[in-house]
Parts: structure tokens; C-alpha cells; sequence
């Protein structure tokens, strides 16, 4: 079994059908791409691995076992809208993510920082959008984790900020821990994934290795991205 | 920063066809340490699976080798790297015919092309 398995997984938002009897099985080791249209699913699904959302049927197990208390031990999540505290400083977020991760890898995150010029008594709102997608993003992939969700990580920063976002996550992951990445800015990714998984409507339409795609079928995965989510 | 690919090959295949242009143009050296796997998959913006089935490859075909702890070199036999050079300008040399044919030029028309340019270049300098 891999580190995180949907079995008939559906989640129902009163008429809304999020997820509809879902089956996946992820591996180690990969990184894997969650891609679709706004509103097809990914974040509903990432944030029933992560324990946010319970399923309405059918379950999901990481790493063999139902989202909770010992779950976050190993999931290492960044969600798509910042979520920390206004107020705080560099060094006490540093220190809150001590506190709350034991995985937690603080030489690492100050090696990152000190790269990226960021003092650490400067304070959240003290700094711009992208360097505050930056710093979350480094406290995330500070974390020695087994299950990496990045939720949108590239989302709402310009090219330069991507590059920088999307080497950290290169340099920076466990090499036995998957990575899951949701974005609908697929050629940003595309050369960083072993593998994706197409969901439309909350069901997944694929889940191919990108090599297959590439020397099967001859495409690039954002090529077949647009044929299949071709609106008509 | 980032390495360019384009969309008609896979990955791993561009990967090794930097790489082996690296070589034969000396920009690495005879022996010369590769970086780490993921040090190299970062520098060129890629998955460090797909840098790591580009190396192998590679080894494959002698052009590196691996020393089990202490990483990948470059190989240090010249013929290996005469063999890759042949090779790429084989490659550059029918993709040249290829587009010229698509032009509408036979082979010997093309040649022809190459032959005036070089008189041309031979009187300039």
C-alpha cells in the first residue's frame, strides 16, 4: 500500500458532489502533479488527506492509517491561502513550527532564509506577497515529512518567485517522501513531475506517468492537458 | 537558471543530449566530477528521477562513470568522447538534410548551398 490510497472515496457538499468515488494509490518517492480546472476537486482532496475535511463515503489512509493526530506527524501541507499569523516574526514562526513539528529542520529553514536575505526579526506583514509565499514555502519543505500537499504553490507569484519556489522543492523534499503538488499552471511543472493525475468534476480521468505521455503518445503533458480539458 | 526543453522529446533524452554537448564541447572536462544528482537536478530545474535516468543512460553508453560513494565523473577516454562528437554531428547533419528536404533541396543541392558558403567564407577571411 503507498503512502496515501483513496478507496471509493466521495465528498458531498450539500447538492455539490466535490468527489465522486475516488480510487488512487500513490508511491513514495515521486513527484506527483494534482492537476484539473478550478473547481474539479484538487484542494477538496488535499484537504481530506489532511485531515480538514472528513470523506462523506469510502475512506483515505496515509501511509495505512485514517488522517489524524499521528498523520500530521508525517504530512508536511501547504495550504493554498497564507495562514500565518499577521503579527509574527520570522524567529517565532521558526519557533512555532518547532514546537508543533518534531521533523522540523530549523538549520535548514535558516540556510534558506539566509539565502534569500530575510531577516528573521522581520515580521509577516512587513514583507511582500512573494516573499511571504517564499518563507511559508520554506517552512513546509523544512520539514523532514513523509507526504509533501502543495496546494497552488506557485499560484500568485511572478516567473522569478516560481523558479525559486519550484528549486526548493527540488532541493529540498525527502527522497522517500511523495510529493503532491495541485496547480492548474502546468507548463511551470510539467518538468518536474514523475507523474499526474487528471481530475475533472471530482473524478480522476488519469493518473499516467509523464514519461509515458512524452514517449507514447508524443505529447507534452500540457498539450494533453488542453485537449482533454478542451471546452466546447 | 532553468534549462529550456521543448516539447517533442522526453525529458530525460534532452537532459542527456546536454549533457553529452557539455562534454564534447569541454564545458566539462576529461574526469571531471559531476555535481550530486539533486544539486544537478536543481540547477537544471527537473525531477532528480529523471536527472538520475539520464545518468544512468549515460553510463550506458560509457560516456560517465559512477564511483559508488562518491558519485558521477565525466569518462576519461578520449575516444568515447571522439565517438559522442561523431555521433552528434551525425544527428545535426541529417536534421539539416531533413529541413532542406522539406524545402524542397536534394541532397546534392544542399550540398551545394554548403560548398558556396564555404567559398563565400574563404574569400572573407
Amino acid at each position: 500500500m503507498g503512502i496515501l490510497t483513496c478507496e471509493n472515496l466521495s465528498k458531498r457538499y450539500g447538492a455539490v458532489q466535490a468527489l465522486d468515488s475516488i480510487n488512487l494509490d500513490l508511491q513514495p518517492g515521486r513527484i506527483i502533479g494534482l492537476l484539473g480546472p478550478n473547481g474539479s476537486g484538487k484542494s477538496t482532496l488535499i484537504k481530506l488527506a489532511n485531515g480538514l475535511l472528513t470523506p462523506t463515503s469510502g475512506r483515505i489512509l496515509i501511509d495505512g492509517k485514517a488522517p489524524g493526530i499521528e498523520s500530521k506527524k508525517i504530512v508536511s501541507y501547504l495550504p493554498e491561502r497564507t495562514y500565518l499569523a499577521n503579527w509574527m516574526s520570522v524567529s517565532q514562526l521558526l519557533d512555532y513550527f518547532q514546537d508543533f513539528y518534531e521533523d522540523f529542520d530549523r538549520e535548514r529553514a535558516l540556510t534558506m532564509l539566509s539565502h534569500l536575505k530575510i531577516d528573521e526579526k522581520q515580521r509577516i506583514k512587513q514583507m511582500s506577497k512573494g516573499t511571504r509565499e517564499k518563507v511559508q514555502l520554506i517552512l513546509v519543505m523544512s520539514r523532514r515529512a513523509k507526504l509533501y500537499l502543495l496546494d497552488e504553490p506557485i499560484g500568485g507569484v511572478d516567473p522569478a518567485a516560481r523558479d525559486y519556489i519550484l528549486q526548493t522543492i527540488i532541493g529540498n523534499y525527502e527522497p522517500n517522501a511523495a510529493v503532491i503538488i495541485s496547480t492548474h499552471l502546468i507548463a511551470d511543472v510539467e518538468q518536474l513531475l514523475d507523474e499526474v493525475i487528471f481530475i475533472s468534476n471530482g473524478h480522476i480521468l488519469r493518473h499516467t506517468p509523464v514519461d509515458t505521455i512524452r514517449e507514447e503518445m508524443g505529447m507534452t503533458v500540457d498539450a494533453l492537458f488542453r485537449e482533454e480539458f478542451k471546452c466546447f | 537558471m532553468r534549462w529550456d526543453f521543448h516539447n517533442d522529446a522526453p525529458i530525460y533524452a534532452q537532459l542527456m543530449e546536454r549533457i553529452e554537448r557539455m562534454i564534447v564541447s569541454g564545458a566539462l572536462a576529461p574526469g571531471e566530477k559531476l555535481p550530486a544528482v539533486r544539486t544537478f537536478a536543481m540547477e537544471a530545474g527537473v525531477n532528480p528521477n529523471t536527472m538520475q535516468r539520464a545518468l544512468a543512460e549515460l553510463e550506458r553508453n560509457g560516456l560517465i562513470y559512477s564511483q559508488r560513494t562518491s558519485g558521477h565523473f565525466v569518462t576519461d577516454h578520449p575516444e568515447a568522447i571522439a565517438a559522442v562528437r561523431v555521433q552528434l554531428a551525425e544527428e545535426q547533419t541529417a536534421r539539416f538534410l531533413q529541413k532542406m528536404s522539406e524545402l524542397g533541396y536534394t541532397i546534392e543541392q544542399a550540398a551545394q548551398l554548403v560548398n558556396d558558403r564555404l567559398k563565400q567564407e574563404g574569400r572573407e577571411s
